[in-house]
């Protein structure tokens, strides 16, 4: 049992900073390994690292220009903390690696047609998944000297795919679409191949519009998705989907479907460590939902309105401190938020 | 270079008087022209002000449009000139949904689905041919 159940009906989230600089909407952020940096990315076509000082506050120690062409949709660090790969609509995805007080690009990885909307690490760090407007995903190895080789071109998505994550265990990929389907992609083992191994649609109970984002829970059993549908979804993941082969009964299925909080697409979610699920939308406010003592079953514990001043489109919590929250918004900033008790 | 035209002979009709909305000091959706006729899309018949809806308190617009004609390709563009339109004439506190009259086209639900999906709208506009559309259609607005 987590400390939020003794917690019940008396949480506040409160704003301990707005960290300033971006000149367009902050569409993405990543906390490193060690919750001590968290790095942002803009339609301004930069990318920020934000580090904690000794006293407590956040700044900008470097600002990542003059590699992207346009918009940086989505950054992600390595397992390791030592790599940011950062996504583009200018189709490529570039590797940044800290050397001193500054970053280096040290890779460029190029291929999708256009738009590149999400990148993934998985858990050991030698692979790294991209996706895009162009309907594909895409699978890198990471080879010495930080060379990535393309392994696998994944085509299935009827239509752009907005974001992809591996499962916290398993080299398992997950896929969300604007074609409102959730993919599940594993490497097939008698062919040495990826394939998709279970697709997640309306007709499975997911969502009837675009899927924007998913997250796991730290245990991997269990796996949350949100869409333009206005809905937050549950999903069942403690099979393992890749020993589906050959109609086998092990799948993921629906468990739980959130509606009614948020007005407004709902773009980002993430599960906190201690069994937290944040959502952030376009209706501007942060919603935190938290599994009930009669699982399956998920309710509300708090809404935070007019979180920012324009939509939300990024919530993910410290991998570090389990209550902090960072957000991120059109309106240009990132607020990091602390879940407490009210006095 | 002549292309052909999607809609060779529109019907063009009046411009009428305007209502002002509260609390703007703009007229958002007048004098945005066709990207393909030299007319505006109120003298066409694609927005009219009974089709703006305005919630000033809960800082909500929706401009519901009508294509000339049904299978008309240029609906995005149309609904991408529309939403630029406002965002740039609004505070930045407002939604805005911008949608296609109901049956007004064969496409309705895709083309109302790319115009509300905010990350198309920032990558399309970043093109800079789009761009180039959108701003040749709203330079008679900013006169």
């Amino acid at each position: 049992m987590s400390k939020i159940d003794s917690m019940r009906g008396n949480l506040t989230l409160r704003e301990i900073q707005k960290l300033e600089g971006h000149t367009d909407r902050v569409w993405s952020i990543s906390w490193n390994p060690s919750g001590s940096m968290l790095a942002s990315c803009s339609g301004d076509k930069t990318a920020r690292i934000w580090q904690q000082q000794p006293s407590g506050s956040w700044n900008c120690m470097a600002i990542l220009e003059d590699t992207h062409t346009r918009t940086i949709r989505s950054c992600s660090w390595s397992p390791c903390g030592k790599l940011l790969a950062t996504a583009s609509f200018d189709a490529t995805t570039a590797i940044w690696q800290q050397v001193g007080g500054d970053f280096e690009c040290v890779s460029t990885l190029e291929g999708h047609e256009n738009e590149v909307k999400s990148i993934a690490w998985n858990p050991s760090g030698s692979l790294l998944a991209t996706c895009s407007r162009d309907r594909s995903v895409w699978i890198w190895e990471l080879q010495p000297g930080n060379e990535f080789e393309c392994v696998a071109v994944l085509q299935g998505h009827t239509q752009d795919v907005k974001m992809v994550q591996w499962h916290p265990d398993l080299d398992v990929l997950v896929s969300v679409s604007y074609d409102n389907s959730i993919k599940v992609w594993a490497e097939d083992g008698d062919i040495d191949d990826w394939r998709c191994v279970l697709t997640l649609g309306e007709d499975s109970s997911g969502h009837s519009s675009t899927v924007w984002a998913l997250s796991f829970n730290p245990d991997g059993d269990r796996m949350v998705t949100c869409s333009d549908d206005l809905t937050v979804k549950i999903w069942d993941t403690s099979s393992n989907p890749s020993q589906n082969a050959g109609g086998g009964n092990a799948s993921w299925f629906h468990l739980s479907t959130l509606s009614g909080y948020h007005n407004r697409t709902v773009f980002s979610v993430d599960w906190s460590r201690d069994g937290v699920i944040a959502s952030g939308a376009a209706d501007d406010a942060i919603c935190l939902f938290h599994e009930d003592d009669n699982a399956p079953s998920y309710r509300l514990i708090l809404k935070k309105e007019n979180a920012h001043d324009m939509d939300v489109n990024s919530v993910q919590w410290s991998p570090k401190e389990p209550r902090i929250l960072a957000s991120a918004s059109d309106d240009g900033t990132i607020k990091l938020w602390q879940l407490s008790e009210i006095c | 270079m002549l292309r052909e035209l999607i809609n060779a002979n529109p019907i063009v009709h009046g411009k009428k008087e305007r209502r002002r909305v509260q609390s703007t000091s703009t007229n958002f959706d007048e004098d945005i022209k066709d990207p393909e006729h030299p007319y505006s899309l109120e003298e066409l018949n694609v927005v009219s002000e009974d089709l703006v809806e305005v919630d000033d308190k809960h800082n909500y617009v929706r401009v519901t449009f009508t294509p000339t004609v049904e299978h008309c390709s240029m609906a995005t563009v149309i609904g991408l000139c529309l939403r630029v339109k406002l965002m740039r004439s609004l505070p930045s506190r407002y939604k805005i949904d911008i949608r296609l009259a109901p049956g007004s086209h064969s496409t309705e639900a895709a083309v109302n689905k790319q115009l509300n999906d905010k990350e198309r709208v920032a990558a399309a506009l970043e093109n800079p041919n789009l761009a180039e559309m959108v701003d040749e259609c709203l330079a008679p607005t900013f006169v």
